[in-house]
């Protein structure tokens, strides 16, 4: 702590532009010998690409990389590994075939006098360095016979072993059993001491506030703020990660239950004690003919896989959900589609369109069945349906045959949009419909979105953007960790509700910070 | 799971720790038995029948002609199962065999190095183009490695009048050793191939090529993170493969003492069998060439049962090892599931 | 994050390979076609046009089937074996009757078919690897069968499906292309179609969209083999003879080459239908070019190899999208 004037590593001013996204913008921080430095921020934020250029995966448009004061340029991650930086991802990025030894010495292994790796030596020098991360299996065996958190410790070993001065973790602990997470701390307690700087990536706020002595926080591709971590508050964090004031913040309570103008109306949809491992940890929700419930909470707090829980697109350990009075058999896509569920995916790209098909064929997929005899799609019927709903949500097309990749984002969600409303759903499930879609889109939808909420449909809306989920939802059911942590009614929709329920300490895990 | 799109990544869920872990780990242990020892299990197995059912397998002369008729297609399925390892295959190895027979009888007019260098350059060539289409233009390797059966063979009708041509090797050749030479009783093709094989096993347990190439099958995203030269390793293999195969081809020409133009056809197909009944994963990443031995072993084993009986088809064989590889790869698929 | 601003310059070049592959095939056939015109004698005539649509009528059949596998993101490496299959299948039961004898073989081709898709679909197995273990036992199994041995047919109404016209077109021609209008109304019109492309194009989706992805795989996997059979039966038929060892040896290659160059993307989410037909009938007419103008039968494989590795060049440069 005193000749750490020169940071180990600097990103100055650095610039990273994709074709139509200005992913970062001039992003400055330090990282320097023996400090924790917590990364964070929304979806968006600019944290994985930051984390690209420092590995050497992107290279960064503007700005330069100083190690240890002098400036570097990586071009490919060996490079990045040269300089003294390593990384660990979030999925185990090893290679589960092989022996744990291979594995902590892959592309360096220890070589007998003939050139020949001398596996004896290895696995000496791999049980021996592993035993340090609380890893005391046979180094022999294969690494995809350990659990998840002791293949995350064997990367953080290898990681460590390359002579790192610098080591990035990109969320380390969303596969970690409690017990392997204590683990963790230790090892990175025992990193600092040794001076090597980590950058911490974590949406965990009771591990930040344990484990991190600075933070930066991103937003957008452009730096909020950098600085020691103690000098901002739980509160503070998390309104600067979501652009929020926090005037009003403080002033609201999370537990007082508010009127509810839906609470007449028949429960649609209820399911309970959701639970899928490292994900769900008992969700329990229920949603109201003619109500939008909005779920809340920060990347990574289950949001998503709640959605997919309901509609049978996640495993589940427990739970039921029960529609319009009838169980729904869980695991099953086709049983949610067939009980009136239908579901918004969160990646447009990779889970909703087909994009070599045309706009028609995108719209009507879903309904098929119900528009063929014999096996034989009736094509005036398809074109009715498509004419109905590309006028009715306004779709911007050239023809019903235009192919769906070609559509901006807003039409293409659209079009997922009528996929769903001509199988006419009880309940719809939205995973962020306005993300990635231009302003005007975007009013629209959440204009639809209302009036199907008003013709009696349920909707259960997942959105990063407070404004829409305050604006939008009837009801606010706050997630962290997986589990719920608020549920806000009527004038408790706020803010201040959120950002309350957010930002206060898990009770269950205690926070030896306050 | 609505669907089997999930990727079969033993890293996306934990199994559950205490007696789970436990009956995990003798699972593990099981199925890591059968992939490893499978092979040399029920060789040891047939072998013992055949040995007891027919007297005229068990004599000397049998067993010196099974091995040695095992050592070509065991050196073909060596440069198979580097491929198989990387995630690949090579379709190609079967013409490549009969190009490098042909290539060597047309090359032994040069003397013994014309008849061993000739086939070994243009087929490690040929393994070169699988290795770039493969590593290079990101081109599928079955589909690739088919291209080049096809070229391979034109190739071979090219040089041979359309076929029409059998290159002799003249009896006083040095070359003819390589498959004619005897030592203790046992040929020379038996010796070369332990030779190779023993190498082999060097390559891909003790060098850090073979490292790379097991971390290339088993994850190419991490190997390319880890840094591994993942391009390399490809092309590498290819024209190992490539070589061996070639190589194979001269040793069966000197045993033969001519270029025939009609073998190698399916023989790709034999090699890919060996190697997956063996117990290398057709996935990639994981395999031994113990494994690989014991599966041509046991594929000759089966024909020379197969010859005993004398009242089966000797197509019988294939129908084995299709069912055979069938049996595997459920089997191999079963495990690997149970595992995650 | 605005989708709708892509650079222009990728997109342009993208463009260009599009046309590339999508009329090329077509370009390509009317282009030898007329070289063949002006360079070669006696293509012009009607023997000649004959003797070439028989030849590739089994190819075409085959390739249908096989458009529909690799439009699911599959392949089917089995469809040889499975005409060999067939092959040794039909004078086995011939004597029980033409009809028994063509159930059958169509039965076994439908057999091996069903095991692939479960092999695939259910089981999980990827489709190269699924369909490996039939292209290794299933010729043997026909060999067994025949006892490798090529039995001479002399049924004449089995023959008569080799040999025969309907219409003035040969038997043969006429199936195939009657599959080939069926196979295009099968993608166009029917949901069966519309599924089979949605799963190649976006499998993850489709499956959160409610499609039944595995019994569409299986149906695909079904209906290759059904027409692998039907190939063997029209070859057998042309023949004369069963002849297992030697009838639709390197078949895979020929179908999945006339799929490729016919523009189908081997990445999966497309099938073309008259591509395909196109694609076949492209590699039959350069093969006929090169052996008419006494190329010898060497020259004109490697030439064919050069056209494989070319054709999936251009339609991997498409898929990386």
């Amino acid at each position: 702590m005193d000749e750490m004037d020169v940071p180990v590593l600097e990103v100055v001013e650095v610039s990273k532009e994709f074709p139509g996204v200005r992913a970062l913008d001039r992003v400055s921080f330090r990282l320097r010998s023996g400090e924790v430095h917590a990364l964070v921020g929304e979806n968006g934020a600019g944290k994985s690409t930051l984390i690209k250029v420092l590995t050497g995966v992107y290279q960064p448009d503007g700005g330069q990389l100083l190690r240890d004061g002098r400036p570097v340029v990586f071009g490919t991650p060996i490079q990045a590994q040269r300089a003294g930086i390593s990384t660990i991802y979030q999925e185990v990025n090893l290679v589960p075939l092989m022996s744990i030894a291979q594995n902590v010495f892959l592309g360096r292994e220890p070589r007998d006098s003939l050139g020949l790796i001398s596996r004896s030596r290895m696995h000496a020098m791999a049980a021996d360095l592993l035993a340090g991360y609380g890893i005391t299996e046979d180094v022999r065996r294969p690494l995809g016979s350990l659990g998840v958190g002791a293949q995350q410790m064997v990367a953080l070993a290898r990681a460590v072993s390359v002579d790192a001065r610098v080591v990035i973790m990109d969320e380390p602990t969303s596969s970690l059993e409690p017990r392997e997470v204590e683990t963790l701390f230790e090892v990175i307690g025992r990193l600092h001491r040794q001076g090597i700087a980590i950058l911490y990536v974590s949406h965990r706020m009771d591990e930040l506030y344990r484990i991190c002595d600075q933070v930066t926080v991103l937003r957008d591709g452009k730096l909020v703020h950098t600085g020691p971590l103690a000098e901002v508050d739980r509160l503070s964090l998390v309104s600067m990660m979501l652009d929020r004031e926090i005037g009003e913040v403080r002033a609201h309570g999370v537990t007082s239950f508010g009127e509810d103008r839906h609470a007449a109306a028949e429960t649609l949809l209820r399911a309970e004690g959701l639970s899928s491992r490292h994900r769900l940890a008992g969700v329990s929700v229920t949603i109201r003919a003619g109500e939008i419930v909005g779920l809340a909470g920060l990347l990574g707090s289950g949001r998503s896989e709640t959605a997919r829980a309901l509609f049978g697109a996640l495993p589940l350990d427990a739970g039921s959900v029960v529609l319009a009075g009838k169980a729904v058999r869980p695991g099953s896509t086709s049983a949610a589609i067939s009980a009136g569920m239908a579901m918004l995916p969160e990646d447009r790209k990779a889970d909703g369109i087909i994009p070599n098909l045309s706009v028609r064929e995108n719209i009507v997929l879903a309904a098929l069945p119900r528009l063929s005899r014999y096996g034989l799609v009736s094509r005036a019927k398809q074109d009715k349906i498509v004419d109905i709903f590309v006028k009715r949500l306004r779709i911007k097309i050239s023809s019903p045959e235009q192919k769906v990749s070609e559509l901006s984002g807003g039409n293409q969600q659209k079009v997922l949009l009528a996929r769903w409303l001509c199988t006419q759903p009880a309940v719809m499930l939205l995973d962020e419909p306005t993300r990635g879609i231009d302003v005007g889109a975007k009013a629209e939808v959440q204009k639809l979105i209302d009036e199907l909420a008003a013709e009696g449909m349920g909707v259960l809306l997942i959105s990063s953007d407070m404004e829409e989920l305050i604006d939008g939802a009837d009801r606010l059911v706050v997630l962290r960790d997986g589990a719920v942590v608020g549920d806000l009614r009527g004038d408790q929709v706020t803010e201040g509700g959120v950002l309350a329920a957010l930002a206060h300490p898990s009770e269950t895990e205690g926070d030896p910070d306050e | 799971m609505s669907t089997s799109t999930t990727p079969t990544g033993f890293h996306e869920s934990a199994p559950a720790p205490g007696r789970a872990t436990r009956g995990a780990a003798r699972r593990e242990l099981v199925a890591g038995l059968l992939q490893r020892q499978g092979a040399a299990l029920v060789f040891a197995a047939v072998m013992a029948v055949a040995w007891i059912t027919f007297p005229g397998f068990g004599t000397a002369g049998n067993l010196r002609t099974l091995a040695l008729q095992s050592s070509f297609l065991a050196v073909i399925a060596l440069g198979m199962t580097l491929v198989i390892i990387s995630g690949g295959i090579d379709l190609s190895v079967g013409s490549v065999y009969a190009l490098g027979g042909v290539l060597a009888a047309y090359g032994s007019r040069w003397g013994f190095f014309g008849a061993l260098l000739l086939p070994l350059a243009v087929c490690g060539l040929i393994g070169l183009i699988n290795g770039l289409l493969v590593a290079r233009a990101a081109m599928a390797p079955f589909i690739a490695t088919l291209a080049t059966l096809l070229f391979a063979r034109g190739l071979l009708l090219a040089i041979t009048g359309e076929g029409a041509t059998t290159y002799k090797i003249d009896s006083d050749q040095v070359f003819l050793e390589i498959g004619r030479g005897v030592l203790f009783g046992i040929g020379y093709p038996v010796y070369i191939t332990l030779a190779l094989f023993v190498a082999g096993g060097l390559l891909l347990r003790r060098t850090g090529f073979g490292h790379a190439l097991f971390a290339t099958g088993g994850s190419e995203s991490s190997a390319v993170l880890m840094g591994l030269p993942v391009a390399r390793t490809k092309i590498i293999v290819y024209v190992l493969s490539g070589l061996l195969a070639g190589f194979s081809g001269a040793m069966t020409a000197a045993y033969l003492q001519s270029g025939v133009t009609v073998i190698g056809v399916g023989t790709e197909l034999d090699a890919i069998a060996a190697v997956v009944i063996g117990g290398t994963l057709l996935t990639g990443g994981a395999g031994t060439l113990i494994g690989t031995l014991f599966g041509v072993l046991l594929r000759n084993v089966i024909q020379n049962i197969i010859n005993q009986i004398g009242t089966l088809d000797g197509n019988f064989q294939s129908v084995v090892s299709g069912a055979f590889l069938l049996v595997v790869v459920v089997v191999q698929r079963a495990l690997s599931h149970g595992r995650r | 994050m605005s989708d709708a601003a892509l650079s222009s310059r990728p997109r342009a070049r993208r463009a260009h390979a599009n046309r590339l592959q999508e009329y090329g095939v077509y370009v390509a056939v009317a282009a030898v076609l007329l070289f063949n015109v002006a360079f070669t004698s006696n293509f012009l005539s009607l023997g000649n046009f004959r003797t070439q649509l028989v030849q590739v009528a089994p190819i075409v059949i085959v390739a249908l089937g096989m458009a529909l596998v690799i439009g699911t993101e599959g392949i089917d490496l089995s469809v040889g074996a499975v005409m060999a299959l067939a092959a040794a299948l039909i004078p086995l039961y011939l004597g029980y009757g033409l009809v028994p004898a063509l159930a059958m073989a169509l039965i076994a081709g439908l057999v091996a078919g069903v095991l692939n898709g479960v092999l695939v679909a259910y089981v999980g197995i990827q489709p190269i690897i699924a369909t490996l273990a039939l292209l290794v036992g299933g010729r043997g199994l026909a060999l067994v069968m025949a006892q490798g041995r090529l039995v001479d047919i002399h049924n004449p109404a089995f023959l008569n499906l080799g040999s025969g016209d309907l219409l003035g077109i040969p038997i043969s021609v006429v199936v195939a292309a009657v599959l080939a209008v069926l196979t295009g109304l099968l993608i166009r019109r029917t949901a069966l179609g519309r599924r089979i492309v949605a799963i190649g194009g976006n499998r993850s989706a489709s499956a959160l969209a409610g499609l039944p992805v595995r019994r569409v795989l299986v149906t695909v996997y079904a209906i290759c083999g059904l027409l692998a059979a039907l190939a063997g039966v029209l070859a057998t038929a042309r023949l004369g003879a069963g002849d297992p060892a030697d009838t639709g040896m390197l078949m895979e290659l020929s179908a999945i080459t006339a799929v490729v160059v016919g523009g189908t993307p081997l990445s999966g989410g497309r099938v073309r239908v008259a591509g395909t037909v196109a694609g076949a009938l492209l590699m039959q007419l350069l093969y006929a070019t090169m052996i008419k103008h006494n190329l010898p039968d060497s020259s004109a494989q490697m030439v064919q190899a050069a056209i494989i590795v070319v054709a999936v060049y251009v339609a991997r440069e498409r898929s990386g999208r």
